[in-house]
């Protein structure tokens, strides 16, 4: 089994140290992880603007970084989403839609495709999960709270392998945090509003970490925890589950 | 016209009163979640409801002919209207017939899409609206902002100024029981007195020709069963084929809108009583167009219960009025565009597309996949040029790897050395209430490749 690893444009420049706890996790796992070199994007913030024809070539590149392997593994659940449901836009061959099958959001990979159920992993902090709504509602990671059945978290059962963990109920357990691509910017007055709110419930609960699958939730969120010095952290999800303290 | 983030952005001056509107509309999210976790098979509820409406858009025709034969049969006069004015003149030309002065209306999202009111009252028409909340708004010259509650963006205490103001009410310190009983007592009078009716429709039943109107208030029975003349007003989506079908609707409606298991009065027309004269305005305005196209044909399958309004982050912190349409909140922003795209053009990009209103709709009508949609419309009919650039920029960037690695370097190392005042610049937007990220010395790149 090939693997390749897709790092989203934002955690390559912003979050480094995700894509590392990503790979040395998949490593730790025992998978064959490659990471192609002349990828950048996956075309979702042109996409998500409605300017998808603007989006079509790094579609491509994408494929053409991606179609030797087996499977393309992201710790992204916006971008998994993207690949899977968006990239009806190109001429649909045989690389794109084997690709469209098989790339997956870290979580689904470990939990769905290796079928893993031990996690070397601990942490003794008291954790609020971020569901992360592409991840959740798009790749039903996990079962939305709007939905009638057995409810059901992929990220949550990874994280409660995770030793010494404490994982916090939230009073809203999957309101978006508003960070929506340009939407952070376009409306900003709500994104903020969004993003304030989803802070006071985890601060309220007494998260000291908030985790989620997607760093791009995460980055939005810190940017007002810091602005407003607020006493909570942000780390990926991939960071938790790699994590030996 | 304020685009949605200029209203909405107004709307969160205030921002204690963002706080109560949201816990307020909140609280109707979580009492349908109570509600309908009480039906195990609630996912194939919804699975037949779609179905069956899906059904009758693919066969509307038929349908609609069925149930104007059937309605003609049962004596019901039946017409046919293209658009809001043709259905204005329709019912101003009924009404005229019988010298009506005064007029009793029970909610109907449609008479207020089609702009009724001040049609009507051009022509020294009185119409009161009797529904609690689109009373209120009525009294207070303002538009819905829900369509079910439509007076929910008003605090009890205003509602008290209100009626003190236009109803000559005591002070009441926004007594809720007291402020019903007042607008009861105002209102039993214009029933009494009033010379017509007007309902809307929720459900119109094609094999029997008879039609559903479902309210909490019993003022769609009260204003009928007093007047003369009945003038029912429904879009030609209403429809569904057999009386059977009925109960999968009313199991899904009143609870999607609020947990209630249904409404307090589903009441069932079919001909007009002795002595009275029943009519069915059947309009178009703009619907044929959405079901001529693939992509938003679906959209045509609400049935109004406001379920993804109470439950979208959006709604719940801008509020109806910052959609500046008929129908607020994300089936808004998909119906909308349809109506006007310019006008309208800024709703599609109201959203996360979190996909929250998917999943809570009861005929499963794929909203956000829709919003994605109308965004590529629009961007390609009314480009913002702003937007246009930068994504021109991205698309350049994200094609060529190098070119992306300098771009990496160089944005870094700006926000590395540049100092704050000039990194939070009045155009940088994210940055006004939220910090940037720290620039990392390497990226995730150059440290692989560095490693290996
Ligand atoms: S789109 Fe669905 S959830 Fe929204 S009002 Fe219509 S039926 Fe209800």
């Amino acid at each position: 089994m090939k693997v390749g690893l897709f790092i989203p444009c934002y955690i390559d420049q912003f979050y480094p140290q995700v894509g590392v706890a990503t790979l040395e996790l998949l490593e730790k796992l025992g998978v064959n992880i490659y990471y192609p070199k002349n990828q950048t994007c996956c075309g979702q913030p042109m996409a998500n603007s409605g300017f998808e024809c603007y989006s079509k070539d790094t579609c491509k590149l994408f494929i053409k970084n991606f179609r030797e392997y087996d499977y393309v593994v992201t710790p992204s659940g916006s971008c998994a989403y993207h690949v899977r449901h968006h990239y009806n836009i190109i001429e649909q061959n045989e690389n794109v839609t084997h690709l469209r099958k098989n790339t997956f959001e870290l979580c689904d990979f470990i939990a769905n495709v290796m079928e893993t159920l031990h996690l070397d992993a601990s942490l003794h902090k008291k954790v609020g999960l971020h569901q992360s709504c592409h991840g959740l509602r798009g790749l039903k990671l996990g079962q939305g709270s709007e939905l009638v059945s057995e409810p059901h978290s992929i990220a949550e059962s990874l994280l409660l392998k995770v030793q010494g963990l404490e994982l916090v109920s939230l009073n809203r357990k999957d309101e978006c945090c508003g960070f929506g691509g340009t939407f952070a910017i376009t409306e900003e007055a709500i994104s903020i509003k969004m993003g304030k709110d989803r802070l006071t419930d985890h601060i309220k609960n007494g998260v000291e970490i908030i985790t989620a699958t997607d760093m791009s939730c995460l980055m939005h969120l810190e940017g007002i925890s810091k602005r407003n010095n607020l006493p909570i952290e942000v780390k990926h999800i991939a960071e938790i589950l790699n994590s030996q303290c | 016209m304020l685009t949605h983030s200029q209203a909405a952005k107004e709307f969160n001056k205030d921002e204690s009163r963002v706080d109560w509107h949201d816990k307020a509309i909140w609280h109707l999210r979580q009492n349908r979640d109570l509600g309908v976790n009480k039906i195990p098979n609630w996912q194939q509820l919804r699975e037949t409801a779609s179905e069956i409406k899906l059904n009758v858009l693919s066969h509307l025709d038929t349908y609609l002919e069925e149930f104007e034969k059937m309605a003609l049969s049962n004596g019901v006069h039946v017409h046919w209207a293209l658009d809001g004015d043709e259905h204005n003149k329709i019912v101003k030309d009924i009404l005229e017939k019988h010298s009506v002065q005064k007029l009793v209306k029970s909610k109907s999202m449609l008479t207020e899409e089609c702009n009724l009111n001040p049609y009507l009252e051009k022509y020294s028409i009185e119409i009161v609206d009797t529904d609690l909340g689109e009373r209120i708004i009525q009294l207070a010259k303002e538009k819905p902002s829900h369509i079910t509650a439509p007076a929910i963006h008003k605090k009890k205490e205003e509602i008290d100024q209100l009626f003190q103001k236009m109803l000559g009410t005591p002070p009441s310190n926004g007594d809720a029981q007291f402020l019903v009983n007042a607008a009861r007592t105002d209102l039993r009078k214009k029933f009494l007195n009033a010379d017509a009716a007007i309902t809307g429709v929720n459900f119109a039943i094609a094999e029997s020709g008879g039609f559903v109107v479902c309210t909490n208030e019993g003022n769609a029975d009260l204003g009928v069963h007093l007047a003369p003349v009945h003038i029912a007003c429904m879009g030609i989506e209403k429809i569904i084929p057999k009386l059977e079908h009925l109960g999968v609707f009313l199991r899904l409606l009143a609870r999607s809108a609020n947990g209630q298991s249904i409404t307090s009065y589903s009441s069932h027309f079919f001909k007009p009583r002795k002595g009275q004269e029943m009519h069915i305005v059947i309009v178009d305005n703009g619907r044929s167009k959405q079901l001529a196209s693939e992509d938003f044909r679906n959209s045509l399958k609400c049935i109004r219960c406001g379920a993804c309004m109470n439950t979208c982050p959006i709604y719940r912190r801008s509020g109806g009025h910052s959609y500046g349409s008929t129908i607020p909140g994300p089936i808004g922003s998909i119906l909308s565009p349809n109506i006007d795209l310019k006008k309208y053009s800024s709703l599609p990009f109201a959203s996360t597309l979190c996909g929250s209103c998917t999943d809570v709709c009861p005929v499963k009508i794929d909203i956000h996949s829709q919003l994605y949609k109308w965004r590529q419309i629009i961007m390609k009919e009314h480009p913002n040029r702003v937007k246009q650039m930068a994504m021109k920029t991205n698309q350049k960037v994200f094609e060529h790897p190098r070119l992306y690695n300098i771009v990496g370097i160089v944005m870094r190392r700006a926000i590395k050395l540049l100092p704050k005042s000039i990194l939070y610049n009045k155009l940088n937007i994210w940055g006004k209430q939220r910090d940037l990220p720290n620039a990392p010395k390497k990226s995730f790149k150059e440290w692989y490749n560095e490693r290996s």
